[in-house]
């Protein structure tokens, strides 16, 4: 085959979810022999991209062409059998299954009797594994390897099918060092071959060692793309932000004298990976009146920081926590929601509302001896609350009786914090509170955390999006692999890039070798 | 008319009680001696036992669980109660005796019960044992200590006392009924107007969500098994107190009427959905058809077939109306 030649072309995608355009008119061609890196803040549409030329979505509009024949999959085995295989980032392998019987799950070689026939299978991902360079016996159940040689199976997997087109979400966020290496040998030969590789890394050094081409992608649009050698990290960095402004800055004051909250060296162990931290020697605190940003990439730790202040994982966390100058053992939500913290969760559907209950039920959840008394639940005062916070909220609902399951996603999220304000925390935590709900419910939400805060309330602000951080927030802590990088007092003259900079991991891990 | 209709469709509730209505003026008309004050007693004294149970099943259904050791905790329970009425405790050690009344042995059975409940919570709560396993070992468990117990032999004359909880009648009503219907009152109120009752509910609907309310998830559910099992040795004792006998097969398959009373019932077995009166109508609804079948000299092997389909049915209904909401 003749290298440079487009295997894959998109035109004009567009994938609508209810209320957001994901991807608008993307455009791009994938060409043998080389590795285009997709870059993009979270949330600029890459996975959706992803999903849509691996066949894991099926609806949406534009083209595809393969080897310029107009294909349209339908689900991901279709696309596999046209040669387009996808290595995610979290493993889909199952753990009690050997190596080979993974490899070939729902396809495996059958003799002439009808049954599996295993030294076939076996022969066969030896000869796939030793050219992963993975010295490991194709008999072994997956749960003995360790994660980083998981990673490689799964690349072995995609491997197998003999793809022509490979598509790499995040492959080094798991491996180690010596099997990057590997993993990057393995990614020359296959450009050799003539295969279209796709590289998506928040890791920008990597790109520049492995990858030709770039596009970034914001807010769904195409950007711009090119030579990876023709730019530098910088200038990508610079085009990666600039999204829209949603909101205008106003000049916030906060004076710091009482510090609200003080954490000193936390750290929390990662369960999957040997001597490896989900959170290493977390330093930092939060002001009365104070509005924190926490700004990172995916996987950065945001949320499990934000979790463990909250009081889980208290078996494996290390250092200290002072409320308000007390040092504090933070075991259960109940014993942080005693204390004075209050956290809206990352994921509304699954951790921050009952769906099956309405509006009422939801809102006094957190506080219902509030709403009984002499032990009964009073349904004036149940209803009353709810009633009160609808209001003070603007939550568009026909009644508090209403399904929660029913509402919007940003009358969702107005219901988790409604059930939060009625706690009346002092630490108030919210993770990407504005994930997925439309324009005007955000700008409501920003209003409210300002409003919050000069009431007193000490806020921490996950969020992925820079403009929103820069808006909102008196000061943004950044954190990449676990680590506070950066602690930025934010002013008019703050720059996104300065942001983002700090928050791009670095290939050179020493103490975790 | 149509908002009637539309209102009636939505509501479980009603689909059981129209249901039990059908089915009541189906066999009044099939059989004279069906809508007799005597029979009508005979029923709800025969349904008693299975709601008392179906109560306790339906708040640990509501939080997603299961309990199949209700009728073994039961047999051991009203054993427990029947030997200590009669025989009293022999503690050979402390060279003593004590003797126990009525209702002392009767309070002593509920306890046993609540505890065996709440070790089947703990196991569930502190080891993450999936409930279905856990009180699966307990049916064996309490089924072989009811054995040991009794050494296999059931424990007769119990005393005028002891039976009349299971066949005396005050103000005109039989006491199981009225033990029954206290038991339903309390619960009703437990589940529908107490804190404990939401966080039921709650756990149910989303239990990652309720945990990160700071609701005490481990707490609700030791209390939810150990009220089960406190229930299940209310039942106990109405069966020994009515055959004035401890029988150490009592209670064999009873956990699974209860778990038919409250899947006919309306209550989802994956939790969140669902109330006691519902688990209530379908034990009423269960008992009717039995004893209508009886009437009719239908054969025992059949109301067992009929007993599956109606199941069935109720659950076919239930899904179907998920899907058109």
């Amino acid at each position: 085959m003749k290298v440079n030649e487009p295997i894959l072309r998109v035109e004009n995608i567009t994938k609508e979810f209810p209320g957001v355009k994901a991807l608008n008119e993307i455009s791009l061609q994938l060409e043998g022999g080389v590795a285009t890196a997709i870059i993009g803040e979270n949330g600029a549409g890459k996975s959706t991209l992803m999903k849509i030329l691996s066949g894991v979505y099926n609806i949406y509009e534009g083209e595809i062409y393969y080897k310029n024949e107009l294909v349209h999959f339908q689900n991901t085995t279709e696309a596999q059998q046209k040669g387009v295989a996808i290595i995610h980032q979290e493993l889909n392998l199952i753990p009690n299954l050997t190596i080979s019987e993974n490899v070939f799950l729902g396809r495996e070689p059958l003799t002439s009797l009808g049954i599996i026939d295993y030294p076939l299978m076996r022969k066969n991902t030896a000869k796939l594994l030793e050219r992963m360079k993975l010295q490991v016996d194709p008999d072994t159940p997956i749960f003995k390897l360790k994660v980083g040689e998981q990673q490689l199976v799964e690349i072995t997997k995609a491997l197998s099918l003999n793809p022509e087109v490979i598509i790499m979400d995040e492959p080094t966020s798991a491996i180690s060092e010596n099997e990057v290496e590997v993993l990057f040998e393995i990614i020359k030969d296959l450009k050799a071959e003539g295969k279209a590789i796709v590289y998506i890394s928040h890791k920008l050094d990597e790109l520049f060692k492995i990858t030709e081409k770039y596009v970034v992608l914001r807010d769904g649009k195409f950007i711009e793309s090119g030579e990876i050698n023709a730019t530098t990290e910088d200038e990508l960095i610079h085009k990666m932000v600039g999204r829209e402004i949603i909101i205008s800055r106003e000049s916030f004051q906060c004076n710091k004298k009482e510090c609200l909250l003080s954490v000193k060296n936390l750290s929390l162990k990662n369960l999957l990976v040997r001597d490896n931290y989900l959170l290493k020697e977390v330093n930092f605190e939060l002001f009365k009146g104070e509005v924190l940003g926490l700004f990172g990439l995916m996987g950065a730790g945001r949320t499990e920081l934000m979790e463990v202040l909250f009081g889980l994982y208290s078996s494996r966390i290390s250092g200290e926590v002072y409320i308000k100058g007390q040092l504090h053992q933070i075991k259960s939500p109940r014993d942080a929601m005693d204390k004075g913290l209050a956290l809206v969760p990352e994921n509304r559907k699954e951790d921050g509302l009952v769906l099956g209950f309405n509006i009422t039920k939801n809102t006094s959840l957190t506080v219902l001896d509030q709403v009984s008394s002499a032990g009964f639940l009073r349904k004036k005062k149940d209803n009353d609350l709810a009633t009160k916070y609808m209001e003070s909220l603007k939550i568009k609902a026909s009644s508090p009786n209403q399904i929660v399951e029913k509402l919007s996603g940003g009358n969702q999220q107005k219901v988790v914090l409604a059930k939060w304000f009625a706690t009346h925390p002092e630490i108030l935590m919210l993770d990407e509170p504005t994930r997925g709900i439309d324009i005007n419910a955000k700008n409501e939400i920003y209003k409210l955390v300002r409003k919050q805060s000069q009431n007193g309330l000490g806020v921490i602000f996950v969020s992925s999006e820079l403009p929103e951080i820069l808006a909102v927030c008196d000061r943004v802590l950044v954190m990449a692999e676990g680590r506070i990088t950066a602690n930025i007092e934010v002013t008019k003259e703050t720059s996104e890039n300065q942001i983002l900079k700090a928050a791009i991991p670095k290939i050179i891990k020493n103490d975790n070798a | 008319m149509i908002t009637l209709k539309k209102h009636l469709s939505y509501s479980a509730k009603f689909q059981s009680l129209i249901a039990l209505f059908v089915l009541c003026l189906v066999l009044s008309l099939l059989s004279e001696n069906f809508l007799t004050t005597a029979n009508v007693w005979n029923i709800l004294r025969q349904v008693s036992v299975n709601i008392c149970l179906s109560v306790g099943m339906t708040l640990v259904v509501l939080t997603a669980g299961i309990d199949l050791s209700v009728g073994s905790i039961l047999a051991l329970c009203g054993a427990v109660s029947a030997t200590l009425v009669s025989y009293g405790l022999e503690l050979e050690i402390f060279n003593l005796f004590v003797g126990f009344g009525p209702l002392s042995a009767i309070m002593v059975g509920i306890a046993v019960g609540w505890c065996l409940g709440w070790f089947n919570g703990w196991t569930i709560t502190r080891f993450k044992v999936p409930p279905f396993v856990a009180t699966l070992a307990m049916l064996t468990i309490a089924r072989g200590i009811t054995m040991l117990w009794t050494g296999g032999f059931p424990i007769n004359n119990l005393g005028k006392e002891f039976a009349y909880i299971g066949t005396g009648w005050f103000l005109g009503i039989p006491m199981p009924v009225w033990i029954t219907a206290i038991v339903v009152i309390i619960a009703v109120i437990l589940t529908k107007k107490t804190p404990f009752g939401r966080h039921i509910y709650a756990i149910g609907g989303n239990e990652r969500a309720a945990r990160l309310s700071g609701v005490n998830i481990y707490k609700v559910k030791m209390m939810v098994y150990a009220i089960a099992g406190a229930l299940a040795a209310v039942g106990g004792i109405i069966v020994t107190s009515r055959l004035d006998s401890a029988q150490p097969n009592a209670g064999l398959t009873y956990e699974l009427d209860a778990i038919a009373a409250v899947v006919i019932g309306g209550t989802s077995l994956s939790g969140g959905k669902g109330s006691v009166m519902g688990a209530v109508l379908g034990g009423i609804i269960i008992g009717v058809l039995n004893n209508g079948l009886v009437l009719l000299n239908v054969s025992p092997f059949w109301q067992q077939v009929v007993k599956g389909l109606v199941i069935l049915l109720a659950v076919i209904i239930d899904k179907a109306k998920a899907r058109e909401e």
